[in-house]
């Protein structure tokens, strides 16, 4: 059994472990060390937590711990590198339900503590665990903050829970990836007021409304309300945001989880907690924060999903889009003397990293320049494609950030998107009418020639057209991605 | 139909309008060919190898008389003018300005004259611009007869027996002409200049491979686009400042090929005595704007002349016809393109289409009128240029004051939201009790510490920091531990279910992290 104050150290430990943890992604080579400076933080953390006086049920934790431990193991050890998006979003899940569980049970607690206050018990009779001790020296005030924080913690959480399981299923292609609001009957009408955001503002009003009767002494069936409606406003909210916007999601939902642990953290005056929640928070929320900038676009708006309200029509695209075969384009790709590849989320579905990465090592071979430009929301999650890219052990410094080499489409020779669409759209450019207009996107049309590779006509995620693919230098190159490459391996000599 | 060539009656003229190439195309498009004995002798064609392509040989009287189109390299003589009839299509070159009287015959004769020269320079008409064709020729030859004059390599060489530096070539003139003389210039190795009044060229001209000559000049310059592709005539000023830069740069260049000229006007002089003077024995200097007068002073029309300080100037005017074989090759298939258009149904007869732009463009003569010069077409040649805006260039001052007040800007910034921050920490801390605030100041400096650390993670990264902030944010087990030992048989139950789930997710986040950072791999 460790002392109170050893615990505290091994706190201390722990949170600088995480703080490094973190700080050590700021390049490849450093952050091998990084995660394992997380890891190390973790083991610190739980070891003392379950050595600190006044844990009991030990052989229970063992369980619990081995068994988790091992499912996780079990999944994150099997699951394909494309697939990486769901899996970090359903993870999100987890925490945001554990943390709806922590909160109702301080709860209970709170109200068996009470209760054997109020019959005169002794508190070395009660026999209590550490946090009940606590809960038993709180005066009045102090449980009236409790109660905010349980409130807090229990209403971020189970937003947190349903808003990953529906980010999950968008991501994994279960739900359709197209924004969508429930619509109630008055929404027909005229006066369309409770519908989409009305709705989500009710049940957020609800929500404080069950909080306060909390606050003043109703009992614990108020909690266990708002966990439901906030489950779903959770579930609600993420289903009106377009599958374009998951990278945000998934982000926005990474920092609620991290938010839900902090307020976790207040209701059991655990400081680690704090401290690790309130990183985890802000990163998330940095994070997005990011993207929407890359995006262009107004965090609020994402988040409250579907795009911001824009003036007047599109505008209209002239020409037609040529199609182009494998010979094609490996004949231009032999002349060429710099290559350009971007990926985008259709290279991800068609699993063609493999092969994008084995056309590189050829074209390279060749003394040819080959770069990849990435685009900060290329994919499903931020770094989608680096990841992706690296998984395929394509060499990560010709993989370019879009400010990085956006400048250089002029002097290439040849452009290659794979797979992406609104990331290399002109329109947000040239079309101050476009839904994506202002959004930064990677200026591929200036290179002397772009193959486009797409399975179809169709449009992009965000569902607009695409006057890149009309372009004078522009062919497409039809067909799934990986397909199309492996076709068009054999004929680069 | 009848289409036919004749020899050509110039002196000096080695091509021929017809090859057995462009006779065998002429066929498809219904027409019967017709060439004068001898005609294609000199560019390399016999009569065998026009026969061999199903082109009748006649004699030249007869080629006149039976052919219903004739098609030339060079303006008829008056005798040959003399021998159209009435209704007969003559295409050819024929220099409508300079060749009025000529142009009376024809008319007077009722022939329809189609001149070669008169194509207009749009896209659509590129095919049949023999203008270009015969100076891509020519800019090609001009640099070969300078290399054949030149006791010199082209190119630098560094050998046992001793250093030769390579060439320096100046083309004035970007046109057609001039840039096939960069290109061919370059591709000898030789270190070549190239000069042009138009500063849009400038990018043509290094794409060559050749250094743009940059005169430091302001002049609101005419855009090119304005009168079809050519040059415009330039202002005095503009002029002078031009030779001044010619004068700096005659001692250093070998050799000079000058290909400025304007279409109607006589050439400009651009390369005046005293620059001839000022280079060095054994220079070069081919004027391809010899035929109307030359650019440099000193040129002699078809002659080669050698100065006193030992300066060759070739003024050929012939250069096409000196590759006669590739040029007729080129000319008679802009010929043939010309009567592709002239043919729509591909019938073997002509519709002579007034209303369409290259054809009314290039007739000089028709139905017994003369319709030389054409309107303007109706397309514009080449899309205007842009004018483009160069972003402002801040002064040093200019510069510093921005600076200084995005700093300002900054600060103020960054204080308000310091100022704002510490009233809202001031009044939760009068009203919450003292055990929150002590847990409050760890969560604000967490937030503070995680907003820091965060900026600096490189974007290929953010995958794997959502992993790890994942995995991180399992550190909720903590809060399920702890209430694990509880007497509830619910507490324990829901917080077994939470240690559960927590662990997937520790394990499971910190185990994905992993495999991602371990694929990061350097070339």
């Amino acid at each position: 059994m460790l002392s109170n104050g050893l615990v505290s150290a091994a706190y201390i430990a722990a949170s600088v472990l995480f703080i490094l943890s973190l700080g050590g992604l700021s390049n490849q080579e450093s952050a091998k060390r990084a995660v394992w400076y997380g890891i190390a933080g973790m083991a610190v953390a739980v070891l003392a937590t379950v050595l600190a006086p006044g844990v009991q049920n030990l052989w229970l934790i063992v369980v619990a711990i081995a068994a988790g431990a091992f499912a996780g193991q079990y999944v994150a050890g099997r699951v394909q590198m494309t697939e990486m998006p769901q899996l970090v979003a359903a993870l999100h899940s987890f925490v945001g339900l554990a943390a709806v569980f922590i909160g109702l049970n301080a709860d209970i607690m709170l109200s068996a503590v009470n209760e054997m206050k109020a019959q005169g018990v002794n508190m070395f009779a009660a026999d209590l665990t550490a946090f009940g001790e606590t809960l038993w020296h709180k005066d009045p005030t102090e449980v009236a903050i409790l109660k905010v924080e349980v409130f807090l913690g229990i209403f971020i959480g189970a937003v947190t829970f349903t808003g990953s399981i529906v980010a999950f299923g968008k991501l994994a292609g279960k739900i359709d990836g197209k924004p969508k609001k429930l619509m109630l009957p008055s929404d027909e009408s005229p006066v369309p007021f409770i519908s989409g955001h009305w709705l989500n503002a009710i049940s957020l009003a609800l929500c404080l409304i069950l909080g306060l009767l909390y606050f003043n002494g109703a009992g614990i069936w108020t909690m266990v309300l708002v966990a439901l409606i906030a489950g779903f406003i959770g579930w609600h909210l993420i289903m009106g945001i377009g599958g374009a916007d998951m990278p945000v999601v998934v982000s926005m939902l990474n920092s609620y989880s991290g938010w839900a642990a902090a307020a976790i953290g207040f209701t059991l005056g655990n400081d680690l907690l704090i401290v690790t929640g309130a990183l985890v928070g802000s990163s998330g929320a940095i994070l997005s924060y990011i993207m929407c900038k890359a995006m262009n676009r107004h965090f609020v708006s994402v988040i409250l999903g579907g795009f911001g309200g824009t003036q007047g029509p599109a505008q209209d695209i002239e020409g037609e889009q040529i199609a182009i075969d494998a010979d094609g384009v490996a004949a231009a790709l032999n002349e060429a003397d710099s290559v350009i590849i971007v990926p985008g989320y259709g290279m991800a579905v068609a699993q063609a990293q493999q092969s994008v990465s084995e056309l590189t090592r050829k074209l390279r071979a060749q003394g040819k320049e080959v770069r990849f430009a990435i685009h900060p929301v290329a994919g499903r999650l931020p770094g989608h494609m680096n990841v992706l890219l690296a998984e395929a052990k394509v060499p990560y410094d010709i993989v370019l950030e879009m400010d990085e080499i956006n400048d250089d489409f002029p002097k290439t020779d040849v452009v290659i998107v794979i797979g992406s669409n609104d990331i290399v759209n002109p329109a947000a450019q040239d079309d101050p009418n476009s839904p994506i207009a202002g959004m930064p996107v990677l200026e591929v049309w200036k290179a002397k020639q772009v193959f486009v590779s797409k399975r179809g006509q169709g449009t992009g995620y965000s569902g607009i057209e695409n006057p890149l693919f009309y372009k004078e230098n522009t062919r497409m190159f039809y067909g799934d991605a990986k397909a199309s490459l492996d076709n068009l391996m054999p004929k680069i000599d | 139909m009848r289409i036919g060539a004749p020899k050509e009656s110039a002196a000096g003229e080695a091509r021929v309008a017809m090859t057995p190439q462009s006779a065998r195309d002429l066929q498809k498009l219904g027409y019967e060919c017709l060439i004068e004995k001898g005609a294609g002798e000199k560019a390399g064609f016999t009569d065998a190898a026009y026969q061999e392509a199903g082109v009748k040989v006649v004699t030249g009287a007869n080629l006149w008389k039976e052919a219903d189109i004739v098609a030339k390299v060079q303006p008829p003589s008056e005798a040959e003018a003399k021998k159209l009839k009435e209704g007969q299509t003559l295409i050819s070159f024929f220099w409508p300005a300079q060749n009025g009287a000529l142009m009376e015959t024809a008319k007077a004769q009722g022939a329809n004259v189609i001149a070669m020269d008169m194509v207009p320079r749009i896209s659509r008409a590129q095919k049949m611009d023999a203008l270009s064709s015969m100076a891509n020729i020519a800019g090609y030859r001009a640099v070969i007869e300078a290399g054949n004059n030149f006791g010199r390599f082209f190119t630098g060489q560094i050998t046992a027996a001793g250093k030769v530096p390579p060439a320096k070539v100046l083309v004035i003139g970007a046109g057609v002409a001039g840039l096939a003389a960069i290109g061919t210039a370059t591709s000898l190795g030789a270190i070549t200049y190239a000069f042009d009044v138009r500063p849009e060229v400038a990018e043509q001209i290094e794409s060559m491979g050749a250094q743009f000559v940059y005169l430091d000049f302001e002049e609101t310059s005419q855009d090119g686009a304005a009168t079809g592709g050519y040059a415009a005539p330039s202002s005095p000023e503009f002029r002078e400042k031009q030779l001044e830069k010619f004068r700096e740069l005659a001692p250093e260049v070998d050799i000079v090929i000058t290909t400025a000229l304007i279409p109607g006007r006589d050439a400009p002089v651009l390369w005046t005595q005293d620059m001839v003077e000022a280079m060095k024995p054994g220079s070069v200097i081919v004027d391809l704007a010899a035929e109307r007068g030359g650019n440099c002073e000193l040129t002699v029309k078809d002659q080669k002349i050698v100065t006193d300080n030992g300066v060759t100037i070739v003024g050929y005017t012939d250069f096409p016809s000196r590759m006669a074989t590739q040029s007729s090759l080129l000319y008679s298939t802009n010929v043939r393109h010309m009567m592709t258009d002239l043919t729509p149904a591909k019938d073997g007869q002509v519709v002579h289409n007034m209303e369409d732009d290259v054809i009314r463009g290039a007739t000089v003569t028709h139905g017994g009128d003369i319709t030389w010069p054409p309107p303007p077409p109706k397309v514009p040649a080449i899309a205007a240029q842009p004018k483009k805006d160069k972003p402002k260039e801040l002064t040093v001052e200019e510069r510093r004051a921005k600076e200084k007040a995005d700093f300002a800007d900054a600060t103020k910034r960054q204080v308000t939201l310091l100022v704002v921050g510490a009233a809202v920490m001031l009044m939760i801390g009068a009203y919450a009790p003292e055990s929150f605030m002590s847990h409050f100041i760890v969560f604000a400096l967490a937030c503070f510490v995680g907003f820091q650390v965060i900026w600096n993670v490189s974007h290929a990264l953010h995958t794997p920091l959502m992993a790890v902030t994942n995995a991180i944010s399992g550190i909720i087990v903590v809060g399920a531990l702890l209430q694990i030992g509880a007497s509830s048989l619910l507490v324990v139950l829901l917080s077994f279910v939470g240690v559960l789930i927590a662990s997937i997710n520790i394990v499971g986040g910190f185990q994905v992290t992993r495999r991602m950072l371990a694929m990061f791999q350097k070339s």
